[in-house]
């Protein structure tokens, strides 16, 4: 059987098992579609929220962005810490009075707490801004990953997703999400760990990837931690060492502490935790979030780490025992012919790993040209020129002074080649030109995997489907809490209060359908900054939502003036950080300064401005606070009421 | 829709001691969230590099796997002596 058989195979039965559950759990009532009848298991729930918040981001691309990173894998570790870290937060400091408040949404609670229907309405604008630009990369991850696995085209996959996901999240709400989400993060995590422990067993000879990342290196015989080796190979091709400190610690503190703030305030990743019967239930079922997602975070740098070394060791085949520029780099005829090598074929084939033979010696030479970086660029901008020109039909005169050019930004890269050295000796002196593999994506780290393991063609297919149940759940995450924003604070709340049971189920039901319609649409024609408007995500989520919750729970003080105040503070301070190096509403072209370490204030990153944010919400919502009036009686009844587990109410059966 | 939130419990000097015996465990927690995280995974670091667990120093450990292990059985710990405290203070569902 063919490798497009067994993916269609194998996700064809992860689709049928996901409607079969939508079937199974149709909603019938408000409870059921926004809070799935408050009735799910804790360890369940565990498992949905793991699904609902490991993104096609974190399964396809995580452990490439880590082992991939310029400054070393050790600077990336804020990704582990933040996205962790936050279910801390998440547990101690929101869910279980959130879960004691009872009701279904986020703005709801800010709009009750802080006894104003502004403060709800701004909660609904952060919400929506919040997970519209998270859901758009989801759809994308949908579409690209059908089309390199199932080869249809990035749209067909697209539309294929968004009727999977219409399935199970119009009838199901909040119940069917749960239900596939579990699934979904079976499927997923098995998808994960299985090409993980057969590279571990290789590398290190230890069973559990998480052993083997701080293990010895087996081909050495015990003689080297692996670590040690990974660190060796690359700073011999002249990358920095896995292992390598960061040179901005204040920047890393402040992004881990951004990724954990943003983490605990994303609405779609709190309301998970109103599934759940007890306020109990709501702290414990944080803990089982964490260990499910744990298991895939443990494993991702020993991925992404080992991935890195077979990468690196491939390329350079004498650095398997010893030093990789004692022997030549792999050949052109090895890549071809040696049926080991046959992955790189493949992923050369998808434009994710581009290889070029710049001096024609019939080998890929591979290290750390970043040194060339503008030399590279030159080449890269004649190369288009000139291609652009010969097939728009150009003049000959004009071709060949685009070849001119192109010639000249060949040879000013090669004189540039004497001042950068590799292994003590300059290319100019070895002959080489450039790093010959021009393109290396994060995405292989992952996806590449269980080829580069030599696995079997089903796990090749459980990838795909664990790529594509990661972005599915997610996003079906994300469209509820969007939609029941719209017909819960919007609808309900404020445009027509005195709506039945069953009219707003039918509107939750209507405002679902037109967010994934949104969601596709905006898929179908992603915005260029889709990538950026992550950091808008968790910048916001930290510097608005989790700042008031907290507030709202811990302070009897903090009233409508500085939630409302705070608020505001917050969410221009960091749209408008933001804004400053990646452009105003990230219109290409009206950045204000260049988006370069160099030119941010104190060093502090575009994405890591959240923390920042979140502190003048808190400054300046206490200082309000403390000028206005203090809140009514009954508000401080209600925060009395939500600190006490006793009183959460029956939990529905189903 | 039932309203859950009406219940306030009468004896409001009992209330009081509860939950500044939960704010505590909450700052202990969070203590332990920074040390081990911030701490011992950032700002410490450097001053820990001559400390290996297996193949990686001491810092970079808690960076990529020691936090995470921590904030896992922190979340548990808590939640077991927040059970208790409920039982304790007759709070609890």
């Amino acid at each position: 059987m063919d490798q497009f058989t067994l993916n269609l195979i194998v996700v064809g039965i992860t689709f049928a098992i996901y409607v079969g559950i939508a079937i199974w759990a149709r909603a019938g009532s408000t409870a059921e579609f926004y809070a799935a009848g408050q009735g799910v298991h804790p360890v369940l729930n565990g498992m949905a929220t793991g699904a609902d918040w490991m993104s096609a981001a974190s399964f396809i691309s995580m452990a490439g962005i880590i082992a991939l990173a310029p400054a070393g894998g050790y600077t990336q570790s804020a990704f582990l810490m933040g996205w962790t870290g936050g279910y801390v937060l998440l547990a101690l400091l929101l869910a279980p009075y959130l879960r004691k408040f009872g009701k279904f949404t986020v703005p709801e609670f800010i709009g009750d707490r802080f006894y104003s229907g502004g403060a709800r309405l701004l909660g609904v604008i952060c919400l929506i801004v919040i997970s519209l630009t998270y859901v758009i990369g989801q759809m994308r991850g949908v579409g690209v990953t059908f089309s390199r696995f199932l080869e249809v085209s990035t749209d067909m996959g697209l539309y294929i997703g968004a009727a999977i996901v219409f399935a199970y999240a119009v009838f199901g709400g909040m119940k069917g999400i749960t239900y596939t989400q579990v699934a979904q993060y079976v499927v997923l995590i098995i998808a994960y760990t299985i090409p993980a422990i057969f590279i571990s067993l290789a590398l290190t000879g230890s069973f559990l990837p998480q052993m083997g990342l701080i293990g010895d290196y087996a081909p050495a015989a015990g003689d080297q931690a692996f670590l040690a080796k990974l660190d060796a190979v690359v700073t011999e091709l002249g990358f920095t060492a896995y292992t390598a400190d960061t040179t901005n610690m204040l920047n890393m503190f402040l992004f881990t502490m951004s990724l954990m703030i943003g983490t605990a305030g994303l609405p779609h990743v709190i309301i998970r935790f109103f599934t759940v019967p007890k306020v109990a239930d709501a702290r414990s079922s944080a803990g089982w979030s964490l260990v499910f997602i744990a298991l895939l975070y443990t494993v991702a740098p020993a991925v992404g780490s080992m991935a890195r070394l077979n990468f690196t060791t491939t390329m350079w085949p004498a650095a398997v025992s010893g030093n990789a520029l004692d022997g030549e780099a792999v050949s052109l005829e090895a890549i071809q012919n040696d049926p080991k090598l046959n992955w790189v074929k493949t992923w050369e084939q998808t434009g994710l790993l581009v290889l070029k033979d710049l001096n024609g010696d019939g080998h890929i030479q591979y290290f750390n040209d970043g040194k060339l970086a503008a030399e590279n660029k030159a080449v890269e901008t004649a190369t288009k020129a000139l291609t652009d020109a010969k097939a728009a039909n150009a003049d000959a005169a004009r071709i060949a002074e685009l070849e001119a050019a192109l010639l000249a930004a060949e040879d000013a890269r090669k004189a540039k080649g004497g001042e950068v050295t590799v292994g003590g000796q300059t290319l100019t002196e070895r002959g080489w030109i450039a790093s010959e593999v021009v393109k290396i994506d994060n995405d292989i780290m992952v996806l590449a995997n269980p080829e580069i393991a030599a696995l079997p063609g089903w796990v090749i297919a459980l990838v795909a489907a664990g790529a594509l149940a990661a972005a599915l759940s997610t996003a079906a995450g994300l469209l509820l809490a969007i939609s029941s924003a719209i017909s819960h604070d919007l609808i309900k709340g404020s445009i027509n209060p005195n709506i039945s049971e069953k009219g707003e189920l039918l509107a939750a039901r209507i405002s679902m359908t037109f967010a994934i319609v949104v969601a596709t649409w905006l898929g179908l024609n992603p915005p260029g900054f889709a990538a950026q408007v992550v950091a808008l995500a968790f910048g916001l989520a930290a510097a608005t939502i989790f700042p008031v919750l907290m507030m709202g729970i811990f302070s009897k003080r903090v009233n409508k003036e500085g939630a409302i105040m705070g608020m505001l503070v917050g969410l221009i301070f960091t749209s408008v950080y933001i804004f400053l190096y990646k452009g105003w509403f990230f219109i290409p072209g009206t950045e204000v300064y260049a988006d370069v370490p160099a030119n941010y204030f104190f060093g502090i990153s575009p994405l890591s401005i959240g923390t920042v944010g979140a502190v003048l919400n808190f400054v300046v919502a206490f200082a309000v606070s403390a000028v206005t009036k203090a809140p009514p009686r009954e508000v401080v009844d209600l925060i009395e009421s939500i600190r006490i587990p006793r009183g959460a109410g029956k939990a529905t059966a189903h | 829709m039932v309203d859950r939130t009406g219940h306030v419990t009468s004896d409001r000097t009992t209330s009081n001691a509860y939950w500044s015996a939960n704010v505590r465990i909450i700052l202990i927690s969070l203590a332990v969230w920074f040390a081990c995280s911030f701490g011992l995974g950032i700002l410490l670091r450097p001053a820990l590099s001559g400390i290996m667990v297996g193949g990686a120093d001491l810092g970079f450990w808690f960076a990529q796997q020691g936090s995470i292990y921590v904030f896992l059985v922190l979340i548990f710990v808590y939640a077991l002596l927040m059970n208790r405290l409920d039982r304790q203070y007759g709070v609890d569902e």
